[in-house]
């Protein structure tokens, strides 16, 4: 019926002329403001997305850099991590895996992801992590050819949140270089500690693994006295912290441990990185 | 600039302050300024949200079905902090990785939707965006003013720079820990609250009871 379609085009047309409170300018009015909106919110979204997925990698690639000690502020990040070297290891072999690509991979995103996590079995699971990526990114900091430094991503349960950073261990694979997070919501002062600098600055040249060939490395209650025996393979406590060091200990239990980073690290001091 | 648009933008400073009379907007208050930084990004935030969000409901204000008004409000509201949200992360990310859900929370902040609602609906676009400046930068002065406290006494410095050494790293200020946790900002802003109505009684509110002596006469 032509003549109710022009009219109703009419008024479409004339709608700012509508009463209001009637409902055809209601249902305008909404979805112009929606449709509107919509478009705004999105072209904004889509034009800033490069520059927010910039900003996440150099963030994460300045963490890895400043545990490893080779970031100051105000360095070009890129140009440090130049001398870094992305690789994926399988942790249930400890080889080196090719099947992903390692400058996109995102190891949080696996440990969600049905087809490449895997559930930790609860005796096993001393960080309170739950799942876990099959595969871990290690970055490897060279000196020319040679590697000097692996650093590891760990994360874990703390007291109110998982904490995730990094460890650094020189090429050996047991003395430490440092631990740093960088991100987690424990309580600032008590256990948002975990980002002081002299506590950070207490893990450099500690040891990983006892004379057993198991993960000693532990945050201590109260102070390591020094010159007592086993002090390598203890940090001081963080003061009124004790959840969040007890969850400390836990996670690079967990990831030092069979199940996370300990055969790759064995197998390279057999044969190499 | 004439008088009228000055009052506009002057008096929520202090006299019509949205925190200090109205008590509106203060959980963000209380989450964000543990450093000057960020309660300095979150005022920017919230005085832009406001005054655009003032100028565009304030353009479509004679069209607005009453019923829906509410809504519409809102979704304008929402749209301009998701669109804040994605350029403070593509451009201040440290930032915006401290502020993390509380740039979002806006949305919910009293303030917007209360100008929105108190002024945009009847005013016409160029006042109300200056009303939304003039209420923005109200809560900002209170942000700062708790940020420069929480700052400095919790952590010995103010933007990140050390004004008081601090005992651990080896100077002589043992910092106050209550500083850096929420509660603190709400004594701060009880104190300012207490200072601003001592200084200009006629905000003091009245009160809700009045206490009767025993023979029903009243006492005041």
């Amino acid at each position: 019926m032509p003549s109710e379609n022009q009219q109703e085009k009419a008024s479409a047309m004339n709608f700012l002329a509508l009463s209001n409170d009637s409902t055809a300018k209601t249902f305008i009015m909404a979805t112009l403001v929606c449709l509107v909106c919509a478009v705004f919110v999105s072209v904004s979204a889509v034009a800033l997305k490069p520059l927010q997925i910039l900003n996440k990698e150099l963030d994460k690639k300045k963490n890895i850099l400043q545990v490893a000690g080779l970031y100051q502020d105000g360095d070009d990040i890129e140009a440090a991590f130049s001398k870094i070297d992305i690789k994926l290891i399988d942790l249930a072999t400890g080889e080196y895996t090719t099947q992903l690509d390692a400058a996109k991979y995102d190891e949080r995103k696996a440990a969600k992801d049905p087809g490449l996590n895997v559930q930790i079995p609860k005796a096993k699971d001393f960080g309170n992590i739950r799942m876990r990526p099959k595969v871990m990114p290690v970055y490897q900091v060279k000196d020319g050819d040679k590697v000097t430094q692996l650093i590891l991503p760990v994360n874990g349960y703390g007291l109110w949140s998982t904490l995730y950073g990094f460890l650094a261990v020189e090429a050996d694979g047991q003395t430490i270089v440092g631990l740093s997070y960088y991100e987690h919501a424990e309580t600032p002062g008590l256990g948002g500690e975990v980002d002081n600098p002299k506590w950070k600055k207490m893990w450099s040249g500690k040891k990983v693994y006892g004379a057993d060939g198991n993960v000693a490395i532990e945050v201590v209650k109260g102070s390591v006295v020094p010159g007592t025996s086993g002090e390598e393979y203890k940090v001081d406590g963080l003061a009124g912290a004790t959840l969040t060091s007890r969850g400390v200990s836990n996670m690079l239990q967990y990831w030092m441990g069979e199940e996370g980073y300990k055969k790759y690290l064995t197998k390279i001091q057999a044969s190499g990185v | 600039m004439s008088s009228e648009s000055k009052k506009i933008i002057l008096d929520p400073l202090i006299d019509n302050n949205p925190i200090g009379l109205q008590v509106l907007g203060i959980c963000s208050a209380l989450a964000v300024t543990t450093n000057l930084g960020t309660a300095l990004v979150m005022s920017l935030a919230l005085t832009s949200v406001t005054a655009f969000s003032n100028l565009s409901i304030s353009m479509i204000r004679n069209h607005v079905p009453s019923a829906i008004r509410i809504i519409v409000q809102m979704t304008i509201i929402a749209s301009l902090v998701i669109v804040v949200d994605q350029v403070l992360k593509a451009y201040v990310y440290d930032l915006s990785k401290q502020l993390s859900v509380f740039v979002g929370l806006i949305i919910t902040n009293c303030i917007v939707m209360g100008r929105a609602e108190a002024y945009a609906m009847k005013n016409p676009p160029g006042l109300s965006f200056l009303d939304g400046i003039g209420n923005g930068l109200g809560y900002s002065i209170v942000l700062i003013f708790v940020g420069v406290f929480r700052e400095l006494l919790g952590s010995g410095k103010l933007f990140g720079v050390e004004i008081l050494s601090t005992v651990n790293e080896g100077g002589w200020y043992v910092p106050n820990g209550l500083m850096l946790l929420p509660p603190s900002a709400f004594f701060i802003i009880g104190l300012m609250i207490w200072g601003i109505r001592a200084m200009r009684p006629a905000q003091v509110e009245e009160p809700d009871f009045k206490i009767k002596d025993v023979h029903g006469t009243e006492v005041a």
